[in-house]
């Protein structure tokens, strides 16, 4: 068990390096000088302000030293929290900004993730082998699989926000309230919540159902099953078999899927101008604010390792031949 | 998706060409199959002979502002006065382009890591397999943002290049997979001891064995990137000229059209991909149960 954990941590280390290495080359290698456009957005006309800036963010970059050492400053700069200085946001470091919009983020992402996931597998597993759900359900979670997800929160947006005036459809709370540990705030903020929550929700709750169908199916027909339906035994019992086996897949699924949902929840955010890591990934490209940018991209790709690492050790508990096969010496 | 269950079983048993027609009889009587080729076809038609119908310019400032959908305007106008449907018709086309390029490149990429790592395996394997995974955790449209952030211009190409480069692991581990197993078969075995080259042995022996499963790939992964390009195209890193689906949503979204009301704008170019996408995939569960007997309705 531990071996298998350790080499997966292994691979997630190994990526969490070459994430921060693409990080360090793609500003230094693609065409372009970085230091130059990202300050042809920033308002300063003082050109002497303008020449101390360039200077800074020109050393920040490290640009006049040579490339390994720089490489080398990169990363000791990193394990100090040191992402750099926002230029949208000047002087508030990155990691400052980034923080602030963490919370949001998984507000959205950690509800719509878990909720889809257990959802979709029920009504997969009641789905399958009904012919009438079937013909119905299924053609429509492909539907809304294929749907994007910005479109979908367009849509809920217009329809049940502006039209129907259901649900705020902008930001994460009334202007005119501050975050505070109140009734009147919270229940503001979850009126606000409702909307991108549910447009990442349905989307991926179609691929959940449609995954969790075709296993279903596949473990119906397993000898085990035959098996077991010769015995006598109930419908429910055997689906309740099938439907513990087909979840192992589906958990791996969940580790597939995750940097899909991840991405959906960035464009959902900018739809409804969500104040989380989405927005500022908005807001850092149209103000070529690639100190912002390059953070944000950091933060995502610890958050997915880590979210991979909890989906191994949840596999090793549910799944109790990946215990015995390792302490076999396998 | 449901490439995960779709096991390459039964195959590479009877003569090909009875088994053909066999894949045949069954498509023309899949209503999935047939009800999702005849909308992404339809939609393909739109796309390829569309564009020589509607006038030239989709950016061009032809009818008034905010028109609804009319007999002049089919899909309305947008806030600056451009037609809708012009730019549909185009963008529409720029998103089968995206998605081929993007799905083609991902494809070829896939089937070298896959046939060559699971073919050859040992120490080559083990390196491809980490490189696969690494690719994998990695969220691809992250990777792609950052990327062309730094593009001062950007085009179809280079984004179908793009996503091609960072979308292949999943196919490329499936497949790996299906070339593991089939080259540890008695007809492979053969093949290698009569001395024939590792490359001819997986495109003759190797490959149509599991044509199935490499078709099935190519859909998904075409559907993908139709979707990661109408997302990196939605934050404004779409194509620095020209049209797209995507690049619709963008500007109708950016320019207020959630509050103004003007819903022709972003209805049109969200149902566009979303027909194309659900189409594919719809296609593919059909394919699916053509190809995979196990799964036809009993």
């Amino acid at each position: 068990m531990w071996r298998y954990l350790g080499r997966k941590t292994g691979l997630y280390a190994l990526t969490f390096f070459v994430a921060v290495t693409v990080n360090w080359m793609v500003p230094r290698f693609m065409p372009g000088d970085p230091v130059r456009t990202m300050l042809g957005r920033a308002s300063v006309s003082d050109p002497e302000v303008r020449a101390s800036m360039e200077e800074h963010y020109a050393q920040l970059f490290g640009l006049d030293v040579p490339l390994w050492k720089q490489y080398l400053g990169f990363w000791g700069a990193l394990f100090q929290g040191d992402l750099g200085t926002s230029v949208w946001l000047f002087p508030t470091p990155v990691t400052e900004v980034l923080l602030e919009a963490v919370p949001y983020t998984l507000a959205l992402l950690l509800p719509a993730i878990l909720l889809s996931w257990v959802a979709g597998n029920r009504f997969g597993a009641f789905a399958a082998r009904s012919r009438w759900l079937d013909n119905t359900a299924l053609p429509l979670s492909y539907l809304l699989t294929a749907t994007p997800y910005m479109w979908l929160g367009v849509l809920l947006a217009w329809g049940l926000g502006v039209v129907a005036g259901w649900f705020p459809a902008t930001g994460a709370y009334s202007f005119a309230l501050t975050p505070a540990f109140t009734w009147q705030f919270i229940s503001d903020a979850l009126a606000h919540w409702v909307l991108p929550f549910l447009s990442l929700f349905l989307v991926a709750f179609g691929g959940w159902a449609i995954g969790m169908r075709n296993l279903i199916i596949y473990e119906l027909e397993a000898d085990y099953s035959s098996y077991l339906r010769a015995l006598g035994a109930p419908r429910r019992l055997v689906r309740r078999y099938a439907f513990r086996n087909a979840m192992l897949p589906q958990i791996t699924g969940l580790a597939l899927q995750l940097g899909t949902i991840v991405a959906g929840a960035l464009l959902t955010e900018v739809v409804f101008a969500y104040p989380g890591l989405g927005s500022l990934i908005l807001e850092a490209l149209n103000n070529r604010d690639y100190f912002l940018l390059q953070g944000a991209f950091l933060f995502i790709v610890i958050g997915v390792l880590i979210a991979n690492l909890i989906v191994d050790v949840l596999y090793v508990v549910v799944d109790p031949r990946t215990r015995t096969q390792m302490q076999g010496g396998a | 998706m449901s490439l995960d269950t779709a096991a390459v079983t039964g195959q590479g048993e009877g003569p090909s060409g009875r088994r053909g027609l066999d894949d045949l009889r069954f498509a023309l009587r899949n209503p999935k199959l047939l009800a999702g080729g005849t909308v992404l076809l339809l939609l393909l038609l739109t796309a390829m002979v569309g564009p020589f119908f509607v006038s030239g310019d989709p950016n061009a400032y032809v009818g008034p502002q905010f028109a609804p959908p009319s007999g002049d305007h089919w899909f309305g106008t947008t806030s600056f006065g451009q037609d809708v449907f012009t730019q549909f018709v185009h963008g529409l086309r720029a998103t089968f382009a995206v998605g081929a390029l993007g799905g083609g490149i991902a494809g070829v990429l896939g089937m070298l890591v896959g046939f060559v790592g699971g073919y050859r395996g040992g120490l080559v394997d083990e390196v491809l397999n980490m490189v696969t995974n690494i690719v994998l955790v990695l969220p691809a449209m992250v990777v792609l943002i950052i990327a062309a952030a730094y593009l001062e211009a950007r085009g179809l190409m280079v984004q179908g290049l793009f996503i091609g480069l960072t979308t292949w692991p999943w196919a490329a581990r499936a497949i790996r997979a299906q070339t593991f197993s089939l080259a540890g078969r008695e007809f492979v075995d053969l093949a290698r001891l009569s001395g024939r080259r590792s490359w001819r042995i997986i495109l003759r022996e190797v490959a149509p064995n599991m044509y199935s499963y490499l078709v099935m790939s190519f859909i998904l992964l075409f559907g993908g990137a139709v979707l990661i390009a109408a997302g990196l195209d939605f934050i404004g890193l779409g194509p620095t000229e020209g049209v797209s689906l995507g690049l619709m949503m963008h500007h109708s979204v950016t320019w207020g059209s959630l509050h103004l009301g003007t819903w022709w704008w972003f209805i049109p170019p969200g149902l566009g991909i979303t027909a194309v996408v659900g189409s594919l995939y719809i296609a593919n569960v059909g394919l699916d149960e053509v190809f995979n007997p196990r799964l036809r309705e009993l």
